[in-house]
């Protein structure tokens, strides 16, 4: 089926209306993309030069050491945790404020988005405010003999608080973007909520909850700042990459400490790559979705009745 | 099944979407929802679907064979919806979209694989879409989408059948061809219908009942033919076809100030008889196939009518623009306001020919 896309759609830029401006479109190009080399590109690359720079021996060196296998276990292990709660929580989050109307929904809609306008040490701050030995519940956990503040379960509270608005974020727009119709229809063909969101929610919004995922995985590995406050860097206990990499690189270990910064950059590529590829695959559903709406008015393409 | 809807009141915010509503359709029977956008009429459908309820605390009820249905979840009603836009699953091709109401079914209520295969096939067949299982909804024409949300709202054997703006959104030769074929498709199933609608003629072509519903209330219900024999408000005579309204100013004894309707082809247009006929200019003359349509300008007051008479009789007076004409109203119906209250409309009797010419 050929999908003519709709004249709405077709982007034909501003630059031929403003054919007068070359030279300014053109100096507002190259200043955007030296800008990126700049502060993109180069850093990058100084990464992966940095941690080449004794050649690929020491670079491998760095990983054959119980520290640095224990931060990246560490990290898989927090990222492992956090994202599929985060996952959870922001599909219940969306769910709840696009498909359902109750007081204070506006209210849970800025909470959500609250981790992204709180700087990450005041994250990590409140936790050990609430969680460590001198906190609120400081007294109750020792006695219980739990420890959150400076272990792992700190570590896994920060992330999981910093990376929350991720998905929730990307699931919101999309499942407005669905409507509740189909939920309604499904509800009138007798499904159960518990159907109706496996075979009609989720669905629906699978491209979107990915690329959420997605970002909340990179952030959840790459997190520094709320870690860095409640892990106490105990090295092959608390200590995750990020962490690890600020320790190695205070010791004037820059070899090692690029080395282990070069797997974060890598992970960053990768997020970067696979969110291309979602954002098109998003753009091309959507983009269905819309010709679909014109078609719905051509009478050339209504097949006959009878 | 037969449908019973007693004083539905809802109100959002402060809006009134129903003001004491009630309703009754007989089992079997195709009814209307006839209204302009905002009357109440999709908010009435959304209650019987289960959709949406009337105001915490009133009276309203619902009854499905006198049987009280308001607590009952809408998926626990057994009611067939076919929505606005469709609503069909976009991630399911034709064939799951039709299954879908049957593959939600639990335990032993679930048909076997092979039976909800051949639901699905006659269901197919019954709206002309054999072939279409492995389509996509995308891949669809309006009309065809519409036929597939139909036959998945009837495939779970629903007892009623709502429709929300059923042909709403399909070009105007689609519709006609497929409110013949709803017609006979409901007449077939048997199924009580419900449809909403803000077209007049599809109301009164399509439904055994029409009720014609304005500002939150009904206005008026009965047969095609006696809401548009006898309409009962202003509102109803100037939303079912075409009516000229005449301000006349004519005050009746008790103080009211009189309107009156007259449709195109009640008018007469012949020669000037001095008490007997209204005197007219003629302002524009067009004829279409039989019928010439001419506009009219009201001597007296200066209003403007439009007459449709047959085209013979525009031909054997030579009519044209210009001339003055007189006229005869055949039939009329005259309401009156009261100046205090404006919801109140009386009708009163008239005399068929004016004396005031």
């Amino acid at each position: 089926m050929a999908n003519p896309v709709p004249p709405s759609l077709e982007t034909h830029g501003i630059g031929r209306a403003m054919s007068d401006s070359r030279l300014a479109r053109t100096l507002l190009t190259g200043a955007a993309l030296a800008f990126l080399a700049l502060l993109l590109l180069v850093p990058l690359a100084a990464v992966f030069t940095e941690a080449l720079r004794k050649g690929w021996t020491t670079f491998f060196a760095t990983f054959n050491n119980y520290d640095a296998q224990y931060a990246i276990l560490l990290t898989l292990l927090v990222a492992g945790i956090s994202v599929p709660l985060n996952l959870v929580f922001g599909l219940a989050a969306a769910w709840a404020v696009t498909k359902h109307d109750f007081p204070g929904k506006s209210i849970l809609v800025t909470l959500i988005d609250l981790p992204f306008s709180v700087s990450p040490v005041v994250s990590g701050l409140i936790l050990v405010l609430v969680f460590g030995i001198h906190g609120w519940f400081g007294p109750m956990l020792q006695s219980t003999g739990l420890q959150i503040i400076f272990a792992v379960p700190g570590i896994v509270l920060a992330t999981v608080f910093v990376t929350f608005p991720f998905v929730a974020r990307e699931l919101i727009p999309a499942m407005e973007a669905t409507g509740r119709e189909e939920e309604l229809a499904a509800v009138m063909l007798g499904a159960s909520g518990w159907q109706i969101l496996r075979r009609i929610t989720l669905p629906n919004v699978r491209w979107a909850l990915l690329y959420g995922v997605l970002l909340c995985n990179a952030r959840a590995m790459g997190e520094f700042g709320a870690v860095s406050v409640v892990s106490g860097h105990i090295r092959g206990e608390t200590n995750t990459v990020p962490l690890h990499v600020e320790i190695l690189y205070n010791e004037y270990n820059f070899v090692a400490a690029f080395a282990m910064a070069s797997l974060l950059a890598l992970l960053a590529l990768l997020t970067l790559v696979a969110k291309t590829a979602l954002e098109w695959r998003i753009q091309h559903m959507e983009r269905q979705v819309v010709t679909e709406r014109t078609r719905h008015r051509d009478p050339a393409l209504t097949g006959p009745v009878k | 099944m037969s449908l019973r809807a007693l004083n539905i009141s809802k109100h959002f915010g402060k809006t009134r979407a129903l003001e004491n509503v009630s309703l009754e359709v007989k089992s079997g029977q195709l009814v209307a929802l006839l209204g302009p956008s905002g009357s109440g009429k999709t908010t009435l459908l959304r209650i019987m679907a289960g959709l949406d309820f009337p105001d915490p605390g009133s009276e309203g009820r619902l009854l499905f064979n006198e049987r009280d249905v308001m607590d009952l979840p809408a998926r626990m009603r057994g009611v067939g919806m076919v929505f606005q836009h469709y609503a069909l699953f976009r991630n399911m091709n034709v064939y799951d979209n039709v299954a879908f109401g049957m593959s939600v079914l639990k335990g032993r209520e679930r048909p076997t694989k092979k039976e909800i295969r051949n639901r699905v096939s006659e269901l197919l067949g019954k709206v002309h879409l054999e072939g279409f299982e492995r389509r996509m909804p995308h891949q669809l024409s309006g009309g065809q989408r519409q036929r597939v949300a139909l036959a998945r709202a009837v495939a779970i054997r629903p007892q009623i059948l709502l429709l929300d703006e059923p042909f709403g959104a399909l070009d105007a030769k689609v519709r006609k061809e497929l409110r013949r074929w709803l017609r006979a498709f409901q007449e077939e199933e048997k199924l009580t219908t419900v449809f909403v609608t803000h077209d007049q003629e599809e109301a009164l072509e399509l439904a055994d009942e029409v009720v014609v519903m304005n500002n939150a209330r009904v206005e008026q219900s009965g047969s095609p033919q006696e809401v548009y024999d006898h309409p009962a408000s202003p509102f109803v005579i100037e939303f079912l076809g075409n009516v000229n309204r005449l301000l006349r100013g004519k005050t009746m004894p008790d103080g009211q100030k009189s309107r009156l309707y007259v449709r195109p082809h009640d008018i007469e247009i012949g020669q000037i008889v001095p008490g007997h006929t209204l005197e007219a200019r003629v302002l524009h003359v067009f004829s279409a196939g039989s019928v010439g349509r001419v506009t009219l300008e009201y001597a007296e007051t200066g209003e403007m009518l439009e007459a449709e008479i047959p085209r013979s009789e525009v031909d054997s007076m030579h009519l044209a623009a210009g001339q003055t004409v007189g006229l005869r109203f055949r039939h009329t119906r005259v309401f009156a306001r009261r100046e205090d209250t404006t919801q109140e409309l009386v009708e009163v009797p008239y005399e068929q020919e004016p004396k005031d010419a």
